[in-house]
């Protein structure tokens, strides 16, 4: 929780002039209506920038939390930066109990169509067991694979090759679709 | 949308009473362009304007002259050149005024239009020779398939003159991209081998992959992303009726191919992260694992007779190629060249196998025998993949894209022999062709 924090106020120093403005705003104590908890969740975190129950959403994961990770060429194993995005991850998964995940493997646009497929669906597979490793419910993650169908980045060098090698946990409420 | 694409074209030899038939071909042989050679020196073809109802009759002539140059094995002689024109289609021909403008072969057509029906006549000569080649012919069809029946006529011409089986009355199936590169969209279409006439198959709402043909052409099998996740789909191309044929759960199903008889689905069959080639039973759905590996398996195509598969594997470390039996058996490994090898495809002649080739930053289209032996590159850029070949085991299309942001896909076609590389004429961006078999 220690790190989320100290990123989203990164995030904040990032965004807007207004967040560094001299006295920081107070920290209160507040019931989450929006988290789904059953009795609503203790609220911990500071009010700025208007983040209140933003944590328990699809866009803080995807921004603060980090969905992406990334693969050198050819390989599947996860790189030690990966790891830390991924247990990341996994505690946010274990906070929020009411989204399933589901990872989608993505690969470079050199290698044949299919050979790509199958080897996003090995970069998936392998974010998958890393966060079923670290207390995911296995149930909640699925996996599938792009292959070079859908690109971050569209330019022909390494430098976009590298962004593309990639997995991304997409978050969902439960039961808002599979 | 769809219009009907059955059409009767009735071959007849009703000309052949038109045209004595002569005994000297015994003494040279008939008029041949042999293709195996590595290089070639093409025949001229006169192709003087065909006769009957003008407008339709430019049309065919087009048509059977585009098909024959377009394999870089003829030449056609240009038109300010043909002044032997006889005056009508049964007029003896002056093989002497044909001589005088080098014409080594001949092709004269009549056709003619009533109401929705047309019927085209042709016949071949031997210029040289003297003599015509091989009994004329005679197609009908309705006036709408006037580009089948001038395909015929081509085939004809192509079929005499190579000695090798025609491939001009032929489609292809393969995939439109329209969109940016990072949200592509895809659609499947069918077209004449050319180009001409696509007509879709599929919209655009969700992503598509790699259609293949059935051995018959009926059929089309491929990855569909509809469901959210990679699946297989089977489509009659008739109707434009699709269904699903794989169904989801955990895995993920892609690169499917029919066998040729059409029983038979090979495809990639993703478990836990793990890819191996599975069959399936076109008919009652039943699958069974033909591979069982840790590595990846893909990218099968079925030999002619149906026994055997090729395929793409990284169990030795990189991408090569295999082969193996339907009833298993460890899989024989055929490539062996520095880089990856993958998508490969079984000729339907079965003496040869394409696929691609990358190594050293640059991608190729290649053939090799299926002993491995005979490997040859074809094309060189910054990514060819994805070979298909034509019906007659003589030419392979494929997908070349473009690098950069702006990159498209573009479909191909080059000889086995490695020359007449050439984009189709296409006014889309597309991938994926698949050729379909040659219509009855």
């Amino acid at each position: 929780m220690k790190a989320l924090t100290k990123a989203a106020s990164a995030a904040c120093l990032l965004a807007l002039a207004a967040c560094a403005q001299p006295a920081p705003p107070p920290t209160q104590q507040v019931y989450d209506p929006y988290a789904n908890t059953g009795a609503g969740a203790l609220y911990q975190g500071d009010l700025a920038g208007g983040s209140l129950g933003a944590e328990a959403t699809a866009e803080y994961f995807r921004g603060t939390v980090g969905d992406t990770v990334l693969f050198a060429a050819q390989q599947t194993t996860l790189t030690s930066d990966a790891r830390a995005i991924l247990s990341r991850q996994a505690q946010w998964l274990g906070e929020h109990t009411n989204f399933s995940a589901v990872v989608q493997g993505h690969a470079e646009e050199t290698g044949t169509r299919e050979y790509n497929l199958a080897l996003g669906a090995r970069r998936a597979s392998a974010v998958q067991e890393y966060l079923i490793a670290q207390g995911v419910e296995a149930g909640r993650i699925r996996t599938l694979s792009f292959g070079k169908e859908r690109p971050l980045e569209v330019c022909s060098d390494e430098a976009c090759y590298a962004k593309n090698r990639r997995a991304v946990t997409v978050v969902s409420p439960s039961g808002a679709g599979s | 949308m769809l219009r009907s694409l059955t059409l009767t074209l009735t071959a007849s030899l009703a000309l052949a009473a038109m045209t004595p038939a002569l005994a000297l071909a015994q003494d040279t042989g008939p008029l041949r362009i042999e293709i195996t050679d590595g290089v070639v020196e093409p025949m001229s073809v006169a192709i003087p304007a065909f006769f009957g109802s003008d407008e339709v009759a430019a049309k065919v002539r087009k048509v059977v002259a585009d098909d024959l140059t377009g394999t870089g094995l003829f030449r056609e002689i240009p038109a300010d050149a043909q002044t032997a024109r006889p005056g009508s289609f049964t007029d003896a021909v002056s093989y002497e005024d044909w001589r005088a403008v080098n014409a080594q072969a001949l092709v004269t057509a009549e056709v003619t239009q009533q109401g929705e029906d047309i019927s085209v006549k042709f016949r071949l000569f031997d210029v040289f020779a003297g003599q015509p080649q091989g009994d004329g012919m005679q197609f009908d069809a309705r006036a709408s398939d006037w580009r089948r029946a001038a395909h015929k006529i081509a085939d004809q011409v192509y079929a005499r003159l190579t000695g090798e089986q025609p491939y001009f009355d032929s489609r292809v199936a393969f995939v439109q991209e329209t969109g940016p590169k990072d949200a592509r969209i895809k659609r499947i279409g069918v077209m004449d081998y050319d180009g001409a006439n696509p007509l879709w198959m599929t919209d655009s709402s969700s992503l598509v992959l790699a259609p293949q043909f059935s051995g018959n052409g009926r059929q089309l099998v491929y990855t569909s992303f509809d469901s959210g996740f990679p699946q297989l789909r089977i489509l009659d191309v008739a109707s434009v009726q699709s269904r699903p044929a794989t169904q989801g759960g955990d895995s993920m199903a892609f690169a499917p191919t029919f066998s040729p008889d059409g029983r038979w689905i090979a495809y990639s069959l993703e478990k836990g992260g793990n890819t191996d080639i599975w069959l399936m039973d076109s008919a009652t759905g039943a699958q069974r694992a033909l591979t069982d590996a840790p590595s990846i398996e893909t990218s099968p195509s079925f030999s002619p007779d149906g026994k055997r598969i090729v395929f793409e594997s990284d169990r030795s470390g990189t991408p090569q190629l295999y082969i193996m039996g339907l009833d298993g058996g460890e899989p024989t490994r055929i490539s062996f060249g520095a880089g990856q090898y993958g998508s490969p495809s079984w000729s339907p002649k079965g003496d040869m196998i394409a696929f691609t080739h990358q190594d050293a930053g640059k991608f190729h289209i290649g053939v090799m025998r299926t002993d491995g032996s005979d490997e040859k590159s074809l094309t060189e850029s910054f990514l060819d993949e994805g070979p298909t070949w034509a019906p007659n085991g003589r030419v392979v299309m494929f997908t070349r894209v473009t690098p950069g942001g702006n990159g498209q896909p573009r479909l191909h076609s080059v000889d086995i022999t490695g020359r007449n590389m050439r984009p189709l004429n296409l006014d889309f961006a597309a991938s994926d062709p698949s050729w379909g078999p040659l219509m009855p």
